[in-house]
């Protein structure tokens, strides 16, 4: 369902009439279009207290992006990216808000902040303060930020998977990645040969990929060059059909709850396509409940879908070699999972439970290369919110930085990033596609 | 000249559905087209072009002349994949398997799929044979005088459309009916078949519990499962059915062990094993071989010359040619047009008498063993569009014996007009 609001407030006379009302006045987002630019403008780079990630920006050209040092005054900006992490007192901070204060009035719309950053490591407090100091800055302006623009923080341990990151953040592929912090680890993987098709060859597993988010995951995932196993219920063979049929994928029809559905999931794979690089959990249930109200019958299948049928899974391939070396494991959390909801103590329970399982999981999977991160998407446009009340969905709709609701192909974007070579230094973690929502930060 | 054995490598069906129901407004290139598409998505076929597609219909539109071919171009296979139509009543569905396993194990080509549709409910309706002499002779008239004269010759009575019938046209008599004879003469009992007929409702509700039909079926419009299917079903509740084919005196057939009329589509994925090989896909089973019998229902004996009673004739001969006897399978997939086809069959296979007189046997086929006999269902539970059911039983013996890890199943399918249809697989 379209955004009416959205369309009204960004049309000629409804723009007018939603300035001097003081109303809300969503952006239509700058969404990724394959070939086109990485950025509407150039890029303004800064640091405070000397840069200390190697070749910065080497490694920001490469991306597509125009480093601008000379600019005229009336050159717009398409992102302010700040090196951050050579900052260690208080006083070094002002240099960063003095950087972005001067430059947020020449940043285009739909421009990209993202702040670099060291993640605090317990050698020196104050030092610790400063670089936590960031997140408030970041999230804040965020907050601030109006036509679509975004601001996100990265934190650096090992630059391997930056310019991945960067090309991510910096791209229409993270429009409602807003307010958000990024760990950047080690990495096994190498970066893609091609950046256009960084799945090519290999083979995804997506759950739950009949319709809605996962539909839209198994399109990214399968434009990025992955062949896609779409993996469904039965009955919902009909549609799954047609998600496969439309990017040249393959159904596996199964109930991912069964006993023996992680033999046959892994049998399959291996039978059909020698193993499997990229798993997607993406098949979930609601069944809404107050607690004093909630049966069994509302419960359980949700904690069976949700979170059972997901560490089933997950032990079977750690269990096996069915998942190739530099695999990719991504989940669907929420971010009721972070912030919990009225009626969904069930669904917040397995959504919540999903963090606990990649956090604890990583390490396993980093053993062999892998790794496992989960996407906490916010208010997003599906079948699903399309069935929510009117007054309520449009409220929803509103309680975020962007001041709407993302799409399916926000998650999607999310999910193949993650999903991809370029992205092993990313393990886990729970990245937010949620436009900043005021709930569960 | 060196053959090789054509592999199964999966199938696909719709849910079937009783007539006049879920799929009434369907059609059966829309139902034969979402087969299609369907096995093209579970086996990664688009814009493949295969060696040919051989499926057909019973129930079948003039427009329709080139239903295959058309339900081929509406799919997600690619355009140049040849197809062909096939026609041989409810045998249609095996013997376009059979054509499709030869060509492939003559080298001819090296995949292709068989299929088959039917639609009871969007059957053709045509114009009477009246009324239709005088349309063709109006396109014929090369004046405005003649026009007007053929017109003229229209009466009243051709405005009644002629609607298909389920019936021999040489003997007028319902396949029921013609049953009905036949279970009569081999005095089939009610209950022997009330209880087979259970034992299929049972059967195939326990396959889709087990999730066997999940890499079998793909829903189509409302339906997820058959329709037909009654998982509740009991000897008790059968056996209050009025009876529906045969003389009261006599009478055991009812609607309860009757196949009723059927929508729905099937299709399997044939192949050699190379080609499945370079697919990536996996081999279920292969079609051994193949026969077909005919008998002489219009003059024929009531008991011997069934009009459902062919494959009586043709498994021995099938038999005798691969040096196997009835007892050498592990499944048996007898098409349930009626409980008392299946037991019929099973008798006079039993029968010493008949196997000398008529199939010339020294000895009779003997008893099978009947927890190996439509072990997942058949017609009577999931229903029966006619030239739907050969693929939905070769998909299904195929993964029998895939899932046994080997074994020998055999088919054996009946047909109007007096024919039948028997194939061995082997996994």
């Amino acid at each position: 369902m379209s955004d009416r609001y959205q369309a009204l407030v960004n049309s000629t006379v409804g723009s007018s009439v939603a300035s001097r009302l003081g109303l809300p006045r969503p952006a239509v987002l700058r969404r990724y279009e394959p070939g086109a630019d990485l950025l509407p403008g150039p890029v303004r780079l800064g640091a405070a207290g000397g840069s200390t990630v190697p070749h910065l920006r080497e490694v920001l050209t490469r991306t597509g992006a125009v480093v601008a040092d000379e600019t005229e005054e009336s050159t717009r900006f398409g992102a302010l990216v700040y090196d951050a992490t050579g900052i260690s007192t208080v006083a070094g901070l002002a240099e960063l808000a003095a950087f972005l204060g001067a430059a947020l009035r020449r940043l285009r719309a739909c421009g990209r902040i993202v702040v670099l950053g060291r993640p605090a490591d317990s050698v020196s407090i104050e030092v610790d303060a400063v670089r936590q100091a960031l997140e408030g800055i970041v999230r804040s302006l965020g907050k601030e930020l109006r036509a679509g623009a975004t601001a996100n923080l990265v934190w650096i341990t090992d630059p391997a998977s930056l310019e991945s990151a960067l090309r991510f953040l910096l791209s229409g592929k993270a429009a409602y990645v807003d307010g958000q912090s990024l760990l950047l680890g080690p990495s096994r993987s190498e970066d893609p040969v091609d950046w256009a098709r960084p799945l090519a060859g290999q083979v995804a597993l997506v759950t739950g990929a009949a319709r809605g988010i996962g539909a839209a995951i198994t399109a990214v995932l399968a434009r990025d060059g992955a062949h896609v196993v779409c993996a469904d219920l039965p009955a919902a063979g009909a549609s799954l059909a047609r998600v496969a049929n439309d990017v040249a994928g393959t159904t596996l029809q199964i109930d991912i709850t069964a006993a023996d559905a992680p033999a046959t999931v892994l049998r399959h794979l291996t039978e059909r396509h020698g193993g499997v690089d990229i798993v997607v959990h993406n098949a979930g249930v609601t069944r809404d409940k107050l607690l004093a109200n909630m049966t069994p019958n509302h419960w359980d299948p949700v904690l069976a879908v949700n979170l059972q049928a997901q560490l089933s899974i997950n032990a079977a391939l750690l269990a096996s070699d069915v998942m190739r070396d530099r695999g990719r494991v991504v989940t669907l959390s929420s971010t009721t999972g972070l912030a919990g909801n009225r009626g969904q103590t069930n669904y917040g329970a397995s959504k919540a439970g999903l963090i606990g399982l990649v956090r604890s999981s990583a390490a396993a999977f980093a053993a062999r290369g892998a790794t496992i991160n989960a996407v906490a998407p916010g208010f997003i446009d599906t079948d699903m919110t399309h069935a929510m009340p009117f007054a309520t969905r449009e409220l929803a709709r509103r309680l975020n930085s962007l001041q709407q609701a993302g799409l399916p192909v926000d998650v999607a974007e999310a999910v193949a990033w993650l999903a991809s070579p370029g992205a092993g230094g990313v393990n886990g973690q729970v990245l937010r596609v949620c436009g900043q929502n005021l709930v569960g930060a | 000249m060196d053959t090789r054995r054509a592999a199964v490598i999966g199938g696909n069906r719709t849910p079937f559905a009783r007539a006049n129901g879920a799929y009434a407004h369907a059609s059966n290139q829309d139902m034969l087209t979402a087969a299609l598409d369907g096995l093209v998505a579970r086996f990664g076929l688009q814009g493949e072009r295969l060696g040919e597609v051989a499926a057909g219909a019973v129930l079948k539109h003039s427009r329709d002349f080139n239903l295959t071919r058309e339900s081929v171009l509406g799919s997600r296979l690619a355009s140049t994949t040849p197809a062909y139509d096939v026609q041989q009543a409810c045998g249609t569905g095996l013997e376009a398997a059979v054509l499709v396993a030869n060509k492939i194990a003559l080298g001819q080509i090296e995949s292709g799929i068989a299929g088959g549709v039917d639609s009871a409910s969007d059957a053709p309706i045509a114009v009477n044979e009246q009324l239709r002499q005088v349309l063709l002779d109006m396109n014929r008239a090369r004046s405005l005088g003649q026009r007007a004269k053929a017109l003229g010759r229209i009466r009243p009575t051709a405005l009644a459309p002629e609607i298909p019938r389920n019936a021999e046209p040489r003997t007028g008599l319902s396949m029921g009916e013609h049953q009905a004879v036949t279970t009569a003469a081999w005095a089939i009992s009610r209950a022997a078949q009330d209880e087979l007929a259970v034992a299929s409702h049972q059967n195939l509700a326990a396959a889709y519990e087990q999730g066997f039909l999940d890499d079998l079926v793909t829903p189509y419009l409302s339906l997820t499962r058959d329709n037909n299917l009654r998982p509740d079903t009991s000897i008790g509740k059968l056996a209050q059915l009025k009876p529906a084919f045969g003389r009261n005196d006599t009478a055991t057939m009812t609607a309860g062990n009757s196949t009723p009329l059927t929508d729905g589509a099937s299709t399997v994925l044939l192949a050699s094993d190379e080609w499945a090989a370079r697919h990536n896909l996996p081999v279920l089973a292969h079609i051994v071989d193949a026969e077909t019998a005919a008998v002489d229902y219009v003059h024929g004996d009531e008991r011997a010359d069934g009009l459902l009673m062919a494959p009586v004739y043709a498994l021995p001969r099938l038999l005798a040619r691969n040096k196997v006897s009835l007892q050498d399978f592990d499944f048996y997939e007898i098409h349930e047009a009626f409980a008392a086809t299946v037991l019929t069959s099973l008798a006079a296979w039993e029968d010493p008498e008949f196997c000398q007189r008529y199939l010339g046997l020294a000895e009779p086929l003997g008893p099978i063993d009947r927890s190996k006999l439509n072990v997942r269902g058949s017609s009577l539970a999931a229903g029966h569009p006619f030239a739907a059911t050969g693929g939905r039983i070769v998909a299904t013996l195929a993964k029998l014996l895939h899932e046994k890890g080997g074994g020998r199943g055999l088919v054996s399918i009946c047909a109007a007009g007096g024919q039948g249809v028997v194939a061995i697989l082997e996994a």
